[in-house]
């Protein structure tokens, strides 16, 4: 039980960045459909920085830069992905779904290349990721508990927190919700949009890049077979039942983690019927998406000017 | 008092323009795609270390290179476009339906069933029959499930429908583990109950399957009172309420016919192609055709290019693959690229850009 | 007086596609002064302010403050010039509170405290005498409180040029007056002040000098104290006009439409109509007056089938067969089949009437597409309608496959009601038919009523002109806060009596 719960928290990490990343994003209006092909660069370039370091530094790799290259590697490889994502939909003002969906197109091709022509060679980087904090044996039980987990997992939540108080008890996070709900109020109010978008979009697409990292790095344990664009879509269902929290979505991602691994767990199941259970998540999110519709309360609405294009002259 | 802010003139604006000249439109979407080109094999350039211009040849040596090729060419074009035709309803309605993956896929799941339980037991043409039915049925009941709840209810259609995706994958996995008798969840093709070949050419019958359904797409939404409705409601709900359209009605009614294409793009696939089906048998089309659909600006006809392009691309980099010992997702990220320009690329056919006459006017 | 010019404009051209909004407009504004920009819907007051307040930008021509010739490019940099407007629509996000929206986008050295700029908008509500809970959401208020959060919304950044654009469109004349005297002490203050109208008597009763503008172009400036109405109007409208609309007697008067009781409630459980009842009659106009956003627009799109009723009947006398129908919860669709002929012009024209991005010819399908079993579309009919229409109202138009958006304001129009009128109705709605429409246009508009009227169709018109409505209509009903406040009849009443009943609203009843 408790083996799951941990497997359930690992993965949910990497939910929640996809999560808080993508709630970021669509504060500023960009409901970014782009979600999986960013996860899966910001894995590659993670993954791949990894790989060369490791692979430079044969036996006397240093632990905190064995984690940190990796780290600032994928979250630039994300923000790229954002930084062409805004060009397109803020300068270019193209059709949001279609640039995201572009933007996944691209992604998955890369790390299906980066899968096929390095294989799964990332499990010598998978230790560092998974080592406990340097602190965690010195303080006993409670160490044992809380602090002998991956680096990233933790990085995650205090992302998730920073995110939650930034969006609402900051100037900038103010403004930013104002681009997202009305951005031609915000404009008249003398807030560069183009900027809060692009920023909010990098920066949003930066966090999500780390999903993937955490999730071939922590989670797969470098074993990286498969593409991960379903993670990146239910990513994005997450925001809707977090209604745009990202505090929320810290437990939310660790149901969602559960619900992935379920199948794993549950035992006296025929090897045929856990396929059966692997649809878990997606039918919760279906039944949660549908159930959240019938409510419609005022308050849980997405942001006003979600998917919408915003320029200034327009009439 | 020197102020700062007179010494930044305004260098450019940007200002809608008058629709341009069809000429000069297809100017600037080629203009994009070369543009396009130029970066892709600077991309495959630097990871191949090969010539560009060999690179490009392989490339068209892919799509064209033999007859066979040249089939396989058309082949896909036929099944990316049927895939296409199969969105662009739901699109011209704005429903943004995501899960053709997903529709197409339990309509190949539905013709490989009626193959594998039924193959032996009806008469051929009979046999023919149910796969049609059954795959129809299959693609509308995936498609009419996030349309019955967005007509009732508002519900987010992009995400239900990418969720039904993931749902269809995992029914076929589990059809695959349960009923493949060696455990092996390989299911060996059985050619013996697929749709027949035209004049004896191996794809023949899905290529003019699917020109005729371009032409019946064209037509529905151009020609009849069905096709009108959905551009209406597709332009302003307002509007077709204050016409009398129920509009609830027509969500869910043009989603039949999207999730009803969609069951014959799978029967298509699984009944004349592969005569088997895998979690990945649709590859992506799903989601490639919204693109192709909505570059074409929902055009059936335009469609038929659109496709073409995407699917050169397709070939061509597989070709490129082979023949440097690439991954095969080159593809994928070639595609990506060309999309980025060529959506990018619209943005020039809407608006311009004007330069101030002299940017020290006012300083 | 010149050398204290806070604002100057000179020779300031902008256009959109083919359209010059504004062609070689010079004006200039002083510190502790009221100008009134006037001019008629369309005349480009509004494009002219936007490009002061940085919305956009101009084609050619300069501006200058306090003398120094500056580049407006964002509305951040008419803020760093204590530039303030407050727009017709209010740029406010509805689920932020008075005070988030006070300070949205403010740069300012000190810490972010929600509490501390809650005080400050104290302040600045005591010193003009303002009301305003800080703490309320923006989609609780009322329209006069939105117009206040606008208001203080400049002040608070220090604004001393304040441009208002119609800012008494949505108030009743209490709030109005209200507003008048807390501009007079910003401008006694030393504020300039700028306040776009076309409310004549606004003008001379406000504002210390008087621009005006017609047709983008810049007209003049006059002292107000040396003008008079008929000198502006004048200079608003080109030549000297007394509205003559010919106005025929009612013939062959018959009850066609019965509104009884009619109570309606919207979505966030406002009563926006309360106890409805008026009867409108063939052969005559009715007139419906009322401040924008007293429930015209319910009215109608409840009569239209659009809008959900909470209690009270409508009942539709047929003239062919004699059959009374109660149209009450029945959708468009079983109106007409009940044999209905009901034409509607809805406020919202490209936005409910017509389809923007259709062609003319699919445009006038929308009313007539279903007729026939096939499952075609037929062309042929509605496209003649089409080149009959253009031909008829003069409609300007390359062709009949121009997409309605292409087309200007009249037009539009013209496109819509001449396809409404074309149905035959026996009852035809209007709402705003002219707003935004040239003098020309506005008079085929009014001509087309007219003959609706003369064949015995029932016509009820929702105007926003008093003078219109006394000149056009045989009876007015007026409608205030969801209410009927009174049905005058247009031959005897006086604007006065009007804009009286008008403003007896259930809302006003609690002011002074």
């Amino acid at each position: 039980m408790l083996a799951f719960l941990i497997s359930a928290i690992r993965l949910g990490m990497t939910f929640l960045f996809g999560c808080t990343g993508e709630i970021i994003t669509e504060k500023s209006g960009h409901l970014n459909l782009g979600i999986p092909g960013v996860m899966c660069v910001g894995a590659s370039c993670g993954c791949y920085a990894e790989y060369i370091y490791l692979d430079m530094a044969k036996r006397n790799a240093d632990p905190f830069l064995a984690v940190f290259i990796p780290i600032v590697a994928t979250i630039v490889g994300g923000a790229l992905m954002g930084l062409v994502y805004s060009f397109l939909t803020v300068t270019l003002r193209a059709n949001q779904n279609v640039t995201g969906l572009a933007l996944t197109t691209f992604g998955v091709g890369v790390s299906d290349f980066m899968i096929a022509k390095t294989g799964p060679i990332y499990s010598k980087g998978t230790k560092y990721f998974t080592a406990p904090l340097p602190f965690a044996e010195e303080t006993g039980w409670f160490g044992e508990i809380f602090l002998s987990h991956g680096v990233l997992i933790y990085l995650a939540i205090i992302i998730a927190f920073v995110a939650s108080f930034v969006l609402t008890k900051t100037k900038v996070g103010l403004n930013l919700r104002s681009v997202g709900e009305n951005p031609a109020t915000a404009d008249a109010a003398g807030i560069n949009v183009s900027l809060y978008r692009y920023l909010a979009t990098c920066i949003g697409c930066g966090i999500a890049g780390l999903g993937g990292l955490s999730f071939v790095m922590d989670y797969l344990h470098g074993n990286w077979e498969y593409c991960i664009d379903a993670i990146g879509w239910l990513a994005i269902a997450l925001v809707i039942f977090t209604v745009w929290k990202p505090n929320l979505a810290i437990i939310g991602s660790i149901v969602f983690g559960g619900l992935y691994i379920a199948s794993s767990y549950i035992t006296g199941v025929s090897f045929a019927n856990k396929e059966i259970f692997k649809m878990l998540p997606y039918v919760v999110t279906i039944v949660v998406l549908v159930i959240t519709s019938i409510r419609d309360k005022k308050e849980n609405q997405p942001p006003q000017s979600l998917g919408l294009s915003y320029f200034r002259e327009e009439r | 008092m020197v102020n700062t802010k007179k010494a930044k003139a305004q260098l450019f604006h940007i200002v809608k323009r008058e629709p341009l000249a069809w000429y000069y439109a297809l100017l600037i979407r080629a203009a994009a795609i070369v543009l396009a080109l130029i970066v892709s094999a600077v991309v495959i350039t630097l990871l191949t270390e090969k010539n560009p211009i060999e690179v490009y040849a392989s490339m068209i040596n892919g799509a064209f290179g033999s007859s066979l090729r040249i089939w396989s060419l058309l082949q896909n074009i036929a099944i990316l476009l049927c895939v296409s035709l199969a969105v662009t309803p739901a699109f011209k309605m704005r429903f943004w339906n995501c899960g053709a993956e997903g529709q197409v896929l339990v309509g190949g799941l539905a013709t490989v069933s009626v193959m594998m339980f039924l193959g032996d037991k009806l008469p051929t043409p009979v046999l023919f029959l149910v796969m049609l039915i059954a795959s129809v049925l299959a693609g509308v009941i995936w498609a009419v499930l996030p349309a019955v709840t967005k007509a009732l209810w508002n519900t987010n259609e992009t995400l239900f429908t990418l969720m039904m995706n993931y749902v269809a994958i995992q029914l076929v996995a589990f059809f695959l583990k349960t009923f493949v008798k060696n455990g092996s969840g390989v299911l060996s093709p059985m050619p013996q109950y697929g749709l027949p070949l035209l004049f004896g050419k191996a794809y023949l019958l899905n290529i003019v399957i699917v020109a005729i359904l371009t032409v019946l797409v064209y037509i529905y939404l151009k020609y009849t009172k069905q096709g009108y409705e959905i551009s209406v409601v597709g332009q302003s709900e307002n509007t077709a309420k204050y016409i009398g359209i129920n509009v609830k009605k027509v969500i869910v009614r043009t989603l039949v016919v999207s999730g009803a294409l969609c069951g014959i793009a799978g029967l298509l696939i699984v009944g004349a192609t592969n005569h088997t089906i895998s979690t990945d048998t649709v590859g992506g089309r799903g989601f490639t055709a919204i693109m192709v659909s909505w570059l074409a600006k929902f055009n059936p006809i335009f469609m038929v290019f659109t496709t073409f392009l995407i699917v050169f691309l397709e070939k061509g980099s597989q070709q490129i693959s082979t023949d440097f010992r690439i991954p095969n997702a080159i593809s994928d990220i070639v595609t990506g690229i060309i999309l980025f320009f060529v959506i990018g690329c619209e943005f020039f056919l809407q608006y311009k850009i004007v330069f101030a006459k002299s940017g020290k006017e006012n300083a | 007086m010149s050398n204290k010019a806070a604002i100057e404009l000179k020779n300031i051209t902008k256009t959109f596609g083919s359209v010059v909004a504004n062609k070689d407009v010079s004006l200039t504004v002083n510190r502790g002064e009221i100008l009134s920009i006037l001019g008629e819907n369309g005349s480009g007051k509004t494009t002219l302010m936007n490009m002061i307040s940085g919305i956009y930008f101009p084609d050619s021509g300069q501006i200058y403050i306090d003398g120094e010739p500056v580049l407006i490019r964002s509305p951040k940099d008419a803020f760093d010039y204590k530039i303030g407007m407050i727009h017709q629509h209010f740029k406010l996000v509805d689920v932020f509170s008075a005070t988030e929206n006070i300070i949205l986008g403010l740069k300012s050295k000190e810490k972010f405290s929600i509490k501390e700029a809650a005080k400050k908008v104290a302040e600045i509500s005591n010193k003009y005498g303002f009301e305003i809970d800080p703490a309320k959401k923006i989609y609780e208020m009322s329209v006069s409180e939105k117009q206040t959060v606008e208001i203080i919304k400049v002040l608070y950044r220090g604004a001393d040029i304040l441009i208002l654009d119609e800012p008494t469109a949505v108030l009743t004349p209490q709030e109005t007056q209200k507003l008048f005297s807390v501009l007079r002490r910003m401008r006694d203050d030393g504020k300039a002040i700028i306040i776009i109208t076309h409310k004549l008597h606004e003008v001379l009763s406000l504002s210390d000098r008087v621009a005006v503008l017609r047709k983008g172009e810049y007209i003049g400036t006059v002292e107000t104290a040396a003008t008079n109405e008929s000198e502006l109007t004048e200079m608003m409208v080109g030549k000297k006009i007394s509205l003559n609309i010919e106005r025929s007697e009612p013939k062959n008067v018959a009850d066609r439409l019965v509104v009884n009781g009619l109570d309606c409630i919207n979505r966030d459980g406002v009563k926006v109509l309360d106890d409805v009842s008026f009867t409108a009659r063939s052969g005559e106009i009715l007139g419906i007056a009322g401040i924008a956003g007293s429930g015209q627009r319910e009215l109608l799109e409840a009569i239209a089938g659009l809008q959900k009723v909470d209690s009270g009947e409508i009942y539709y006398n047929n003239p062919k067969t004699k059959a009374t129908d109660n149209l009450r919860d029945k959708t468009p669709m079983q109106i007409r089949e009940l044999g209905v002929r009901l034409s509607f012009v809805p406020e919202d024209r490209l936005g409910m009437g017509l389809v923007g991005d259709m062609d003319i010819v699919d445009n006038m399908m929308l009313r007539s597409y279903r007729k026939g079993k096939s499952m075609f579309l037929e062309r042929k009919a509605p496209k003649d309608l089409a080149m009959r229409i253009i031909e008829d109202l003069e409609v300007v138009t390359p062709n009949e496959n121009t997409p309605v958006r292409r087309l200007s304001g009249g037009n539009v129009q013209k496109v819509l009601v001449g396809r409404e009128i074309a149905a035959s109705p026996t009852v035809l709605m209007a709402a705003y038919p002219v707003r935004g429409l040239d003098i020309n246009s506005s008079y085929t508009i009014y001509n087309l009523l007219n003959n609706q009227k003369e064949k015995g169709v029932a016509v009820i018109f929702v105007g926003e002109d008093l003078d219109v409505l006394i000149e056009l209509c045989d009876r007015i009903l007026v409608i205030g806060g969801g209410r009927v406040t009174g049905i005058v009849d247009g031959r005897t009443a006086s604007k006065e009596e009007i804009g009286l009943l008008m403003t007896k609203s259930a809302k006003g009843e609690g002011d002074e």
